[in-house]
């Protein structure tokens, strides 16, 4: 059998193939190296960048965790009394976040009708809704939460506003994707029968996406609840605001610290786990 | 009969359910938004809220004000941008609105509105109004000859005087006279005073004679815009770069330090129910110590700056990506895996060519997506550590003076965020039709 594959035939083939796999082979160590000497000057140059080098710090980075707990330990009898003073702030937290899904993702559910193909009412402007979902995205939150800030006053209202701007822009790019696969025979049903561009969408868009709607909106609100968190630090109120109280005020506060840090962790952990199995639910029923 | 009477109740009762929880539904999200208003207090909000601020800051991203300040006292008078001691016009050289005739200074504000600092005497020429005379001395304050009701846009006390008009704002006390005119722009953006490049256009700087005798034009100009010191541009790409920085490291270690571990939290890879439980808790907890803590206490550590950030962002994400990649892990195609075994490959190499090419797509794709977002998180977590653009934009705003910087940085976040977007978005459009 061999003869009949003359070796002049096969030769340039396979030498051919062993080229082209060691050049792929080069080009993957290439890619790699690099990446490995970005990483590696990356850290080196923020490390020296950093106020305490990471070796030097490294040793201590258990040592504030371990003042924490060593004090909120030795004053355990206080923690529900803490527990109980912040409870407020989570639940003002939770409610920046809350209210800024809802908000972002009503917007986002409009910008996402306007900016779908087959669904916007005018269809020379999607560009111009998808650039403005891009921009809106691109801000990040705390850009628009400083400014306001310095307009409206500390508080959790310009917290909500720019959390609220992100998520319209977030939200409503994920939600025109959905909106791609949505069925359109409904649609030109609903039209067919004389109804106007809100009927057609509200009967014949909505009750096929509502679901997947549903699930992303759960998924922004976890993140949102971190986001407002991380705001409160710069002074929009909520359980990031106290801890940046609790953490300022030198020592001796550590045991509200750490109540605060367990609020915070326990509301992330719940809301997570809760919007996992909403999520799932949702999908699973979608599917079933 | 009955039958259809029974599916009609059925249906009805269906129907008037669904009814229910249409109109239940909004009305729900309606009272929590009510609650909502009333806990964050939004009816105070008005009075809390300083539009005057909002006025200011809208002005000062678009326009710039120049300073003419007569100290009352030595008779001294200062043309400066903004106030602001690298934006002061040399004594000899005042811009061409401002003119000297010796002791008196004349100030066009444009439009035919003039402006006098005299020896004694201070006069604003108001087209439509007249000429308001004020006479600044330390013994008697100042006196006008302004009598009877006078409009809202002129404020007179006995020791001040202030008249805004379209054109400009006029202030006068017995210690100092002080005009404003507004230009529309960001100002000294490539050039300060002090360079000799202020004033030139490009294309003189490109084919013009060399202006600055011992450097050449392009050099210099590049000089003298890249350290400017009032917009200070290098600082700036410094900054921009390290929050990149902080997005790079903090996404790619994370994704380092998660993919061994995913393999340890994954079920078909490690059948030992314990170390997975373990590994997968591990996970949970990383991730759900927010990044806002994890910021905190390796601040604490490490002290501010990127380093820091590009931890907090490793640690929070490596929870997030051991658990996506496990995932990953565990929708693999076991064939794959048994056909490089069947070879003889040892487990390593099974690894390699069996396992890394089916989730290959997966990682990359989430840890590029994850850089874009990163990219805007590294912002917020700047500025808490005190490390690139965020810290610069805070500072910007919490001395509240100079809008028009944090106009700029504000445009330069979207920029650099999208440019992050983009770029992730090619790399993964081609590494995903790659592999």
């Amino acid at each position: 059998m061999a003869d009949s594959f003359p070796a002049p035939r096969i030769d340039p083939i396979r030498s051919r193939y062993l080229d082209l796999v060691r050049r792929r082979q080069l080009y993957s160590g290439l890619t790699l190296t690099i990446f490995a000497v970005l990483m590696a000057s990356g850290f080196g140059l923020a490390n020296d960048r950093n106020a305490g080098g990471f070796l030097d710090g490294i040793g201590n980075i258990f040592a504030f965790p371990a003042n924490v707990i060593e004090e909120a330990a030795a004053k355990i009898a206080d923690m529900p009394a803490n527990l109980l003073r912040f409870f407020p702030a989570l639940v003002e937290t939770v409610n920046i976040a809350a209210v800024s899904t809802l908000v972002g993702g009503t917007a986002g559910f409009a910008l996402a009708l306007l900016s779908t193909r087959g669904l916007a009412p005018w269809a020379l402007a999607i560009p111009l809704f998808r650039r403005a979902m891009d921009v809106m995205r691109a801000v990040p939150e705390i850009v628009i939460a400083l400014v306001l800030i310095y307009v409206l006053g500390g508080g959790p209202v310009p917290a909500m506003i720019a959390i609220a701007f992100h998520t319209a822009g977030a939200l409503g790019k994920l939600f025109s994707e959905v909106n791609e696969n949505a069925d359109l025979k409904p649609v030109e049903g609903l039209a067919s029968v004389g109804a106007g561009w809100a009927q057609r969408m509200w009967l014949g868009v909505v009750p096929q996406v509502a679901p997947n709607y549903l699930s992303y909106a759960l998924l922004r609100f976890e993140i949102n609840i971190r986001a407002s968190a991380i705001l409160g630090f710069v002074g929009a109120g909520g359980l990031g605001y106290e801890l940046k109280n609790a953490m300022s005020w030198g020592q001796g506060r550590f045991d509200q610290a750490a109540a605060i840090f367990l609020l915070l962790f326990a509301a992330i952990v719940v809301f997570d786990q809760l919007s996992s199995h909403v999520r799932d639910r949702l999908t699973k029923g979608a599917a079933a | 009969m009955s039958d259809t009477a029974v599916l009609k109740r059925g249906a009805v009762g269906l129907i008037g359910r669904k009814r229910l929880i249409a109109f239940a539904f909004p009305g729900l999200v309606l009272a929590y938004l009510a609650y909502v208003a009333i806990a964050f207090d939004v009816a105070g909000l008005a009075e809390r809220a300083r539009l005057d601020n909002g006025r200011t800051l809208l002005a000062d991203s678009y326009s710039y004000k120049t300073h003419v300040t007569r100290d009352n006292r030595s008779g001294e008078v200062t043309v400066a941008i903004e106030g602001e001691r690298k934006g002061t016009y040399a004594a000899d050289a005042p811009p061409d609105w401002v003119e000297r005739k010796g002791a008196r200074t004349q100030i066009d504000l444009g439009d035919g509105h003039l402006v006098s600092f005299g020896p004694e005497m201070v006069s604003y020429n108001v087209p439509g109004y007249g000429l308001i005379e004020a006479r600044p001395s330390v013994s008697a304050g100042v006196e006008t000859n302004l009598t009877g009701p006078l409009p809202d846009w002129i404020s007179l006390s006995r020791n001040r005087l202030a008249v805004t008009t379209e054109a400009g704002r006029l202030t006068v006390t017995r210690n100092r006279s002080e005009v404003f005119r507004y230009f529309v722009g960001w100002e000294l953006f490539f050039f300060t005073l002090d360079s000799p490049y202020h004033g030139h256009s490009a294309a003189s700087l490109l084919f013009g004679p060399q202006i600055d005798p011992d450097r050449s034009n392009l050099a210099g100009a590049w000089h003298d815009f890249w350290r400017n010191p009032m917009w200070r541009h290098a600082d700036v790409a410094w900054a921009l770069f390290e929050t990149v920085l902080m997005a790079f490291l903090g996404t790619m270690g994370a994704a380092l330090v998660a993919l061994p571990l995913a393999f340890l939290a994954a079920r078909n890879f490690t059948p030992v129910m314990a170390i997975r439980f373990g590994i997968r808790r591990v996970f949970d907890f990383v991730r759900g110590v927010d990044g806002l803590i994890w910021t905190i206490v390796l601040a604490r550590a490490f002290g501010p700056g990127p380093m820091t950030g590009a931890l907090a962002i490793l640690f929070t994400d490596s929870g997030t990506f051991g658990k996506m990649f496990s995932e990953a892990l565990e929708n693999v195609d076991r064939r794959q895996i048994e056909g490089v075994q069947s070879t003889g490959a040892p487990l390593l190499a099974r690894y390699r060519f069996g396992v890394i090419p089916q989730i290959t797509p997966v990682l990359l794709s989430q840890a590029l997506y994850y850089l874009e977002s990163n990219t805007r998180s590294a912002t917020v977590i700047g500025a808490i550590t005190g490390g690139g653009i965020g810290l610069l934009l805070t500072q910007a705003i919490i001395t509240q003076k100079d809008w028009e910087e944090v106009s700029y940085y504000i445009v330069l976040i979207v920029l650099m965020v999208s440019a992050m977007d983009w770029i992730s978005g090619i790399l993964r459009r081609r590494l995903i039709r790659g592999a």
